[in-house]
């Protein structure tokens, strides 16, 4: 077993009754990567989450965290982990103060450590002037600060968060986003949200999953190849016949859109080069040259509809 | 760090009214019957003087007293066992526990230990009460203390049962109604045991009353704190199973 790995799931299943939650979910996770956790409502995330902090047991598989079975050796494991579930469990009779301190106790860190452990959690998440409010005053904004404060307290080398800017404004999405690049440095985060683009600004790896299973798993980089469509959009003055274009090099299927519009579809090398030269010897009056880019959100639909066709008509549309 | 979590729990309690507004409504209503006992005590003490072996003051007002407000208790023990799980399924506030490194059987005792600190101080502040009569006459302090004892011991078990009860729902209404009428039944149910029919006898040694009815005469029975200690261990076992069995898959 590699110890670097701060989290290693092994083929987890998770029923409730007949139906299969999740199903031959593995995956790793080392220090310094922040995985981002996609896919449709109902798809497995938080029972996944809910498996890898013990908070459900799999029905089948194993869950490893820094080297330490979770299932066997549950309290040990647990130490490394730091968990913000869907709903933040905070108690709104408590203020931030109060209930913070108790999560320091349950996490059981040495009683001289938690004030100083609170101080720095309270000024990471942004709340150092909130310490003696309610929490069942705060905003919802707050709150769900406070729970991340909660989940990041006892410094632990795992942090799982699902969906932890919902509900936020866009200055604190950013700010939160901030922190988590911040933390993801020193620990291993993962993540679940929706937003597809907050995936792409936070984190250094990507995994999508539908019904249960997992249908992409790849790095940030390794996404970016997966958004090369294979198409360039050129826009022309004078356009020449569609038989000349299609003789250029490279260049597989020509189709003529709206305002003089043309969509290249291309195999091997990007051909840009050779089509701005030729236009430029033969006078075409080339005027925009633009790859053409699928978004993430393409390939999560696509890769989370099963209806194929419905994927591929919303591909046309685009 | 059962600890931690029983002290959370006793605090809690004192952050809404309701812990407070039961300590006054139980002290209350208990004065109300010490003070009434004592003025039949009064009454009757004149003609006792008489009798070579009369009943002390401690068989003729503290152990009615006490038997009176184990039946109050009864009744309002549920009201303080029920939120004790059932909230924290109903805020979602259980993950906290669970994903913290504490086994369920530390949650679990640590809830009950917190409720029975509490009810702790509600019966420090019954004790009182015949203490009180200690600045003019003489007890029993035997029999007082047997009685108190079992009044821990119900109350252990009060805890206990609304414990369970409190682990199988999220409603802290349902919650309640259901310890409570768990308990009026085991209370009881020592009442079809006088009928002398077959069973009857298991029936008896069932009923929560009969146990400590001999306590409170100052009986001191190892068969009646061994059926208490029972009682509360099946409970507290039950409730961890319950609760475990949430994050078991089935």
């Amino acid at each position: 077993m590699d110890t670097s790995s701060l989290i290693h799931a092994e083929q987890l299943y998770r029923y409730y009754g007949d139906h299969c939650a999740v199903k031959a979910v593995s995956f790793e996770l080392s220090k310094g990567e922040v995985l981002g956790f996609l896919g449709p409502n109902g798809a497995g995330k938080s029972t996944t989450m809910q498996m890898l902090t013990g908070n459900l047991a799999p029905s089948a598989g194993r869950v490893q965290v820094g080297g330490i079975d979770l299932l066997d050796n549950p309290t040990s494991a647990k130490r490394q982990l730091g968990y913000l579930p869907e709903q933040p469990p905070l108690y709104r009779d408590l203020t931030v103060d109060e209930y913070l301190t108790y999560c320091a106790r349950l996490h059981r860190l040495a009683r001289r450590r938690i004030k100083e452990a609170i101080r720095r959690a309270k000024q990471r998440c942004g709340l150092e002037s909130e310490g003696g409010r309610l929490i069942g005053n705060l905003s919802k904004g707050y709150q769900q600060r406070v729970g991340i404060a909660q989940a990041i307290l006892h410094n632990p080398s795992v942090v799982i968060l699902d969906e932890p800017t919902v509900g936020l404004d866009p200055i604190q999405i950013r700010e939160i986003r901030t922190l988590i690049r911040e933390l993801g440095e020193e620990h291993g985060i993962i993540l679940s949200t929706h937003i597809l683009p907050e995936v792409q600004g936070t984190c250094t790896h990507v995994q999508i999953i539908n019904r249960g299973q997992l249908v992409f798993a790849d790095s940030i980089e390794g996404l970016e190849t997966h958004l090369h469509s294979q198409h360039l959009i050129v826009v022309f003055r004078n356009p020449p016949a569609l038989e000349a274009l299609k003789m250029l090099p490279d260049v597989v299927d020509v189709q003529v859109l709206a305002d003089n519009r043309v969509r290249l579809k291309y195999s091997g090398e990007n051909p840009a080069a050779a089509i701005a030269e030729e236009a430029v010897t033969r006078g075409w009056g080339l005027m925009e040259l633009v790859p053409e880019r699928r978004t993430l959100e393409q390939i999560f639909i696509e890769l989370t509809c099963q209806d194929h066709s419905a994927a591929n008509s919303i591909e046309e549309a685009a | 760090m059962i600890g931690t979590i029983a002290a959370r729990e006793f605090k809690a309690l004192f952050l809404s009214p309701m812990a407070w507004s039961i300590l006054a409504v139980v002290q209350l209503i208990i004065a109300y019957l010490f003070l009434a006992q004592l003025d039949t005590y009064m009454l009757l003490a004149p003609r006792l003087a008489g009798i070579g072996a009369a009943p002390g003051v401690t068989d003729v007002v503290v152990a009615p007293v006490l038997g009176n407000a184990a039946v109050i208790l009864l009744l309002i023990a549920p009201l303080i066992t029920m939120r004790v799980l059932s909230e924290e399924r109903r805020a979602r506030t259980l993950s906290l526990l669970l994903s913290a490194p504490i086994s369920m059987t530390e949650i679990v005792i640590g809830k009950y230990l917190g409720i029975v600190m509490f009810f702790l101080v509600l019966l420090g502040m019954l004790a009182l009460m015949p203490l009180a009569l200690l600045v003019g006459t003489d007890l029993d302090l035997g029999k007082l203390a047997s009685g108190l004892l079992g009044l821990t011991l119900l109350l252990g078990a009060f805890a206990a049962a609304g414990l369970f009860m409190s682990s199988l729902t999220e409603q802290p209404t349902v919650a309640a109604v259901s310890s409570f009428g768990l308990l009026l039944l085991l209370w009881i149910v020592d009442w079809a045991g006088n009928s002398g029919t077959e069973g009857s006898g298991v029936l008896a040694y069932l009923s929560m009353l009969r146990h400590f009815e001999s306590l409170l005469k100052g009986i001191f029975n190892s068969t009646d704190v061994a059926y208490y200690l029972l009682f509360i261990f099946t409970f507290v076992v039950l409730t961890i199973q319950r609760m475990d069995r949430d994050r078991l898959p089935h």
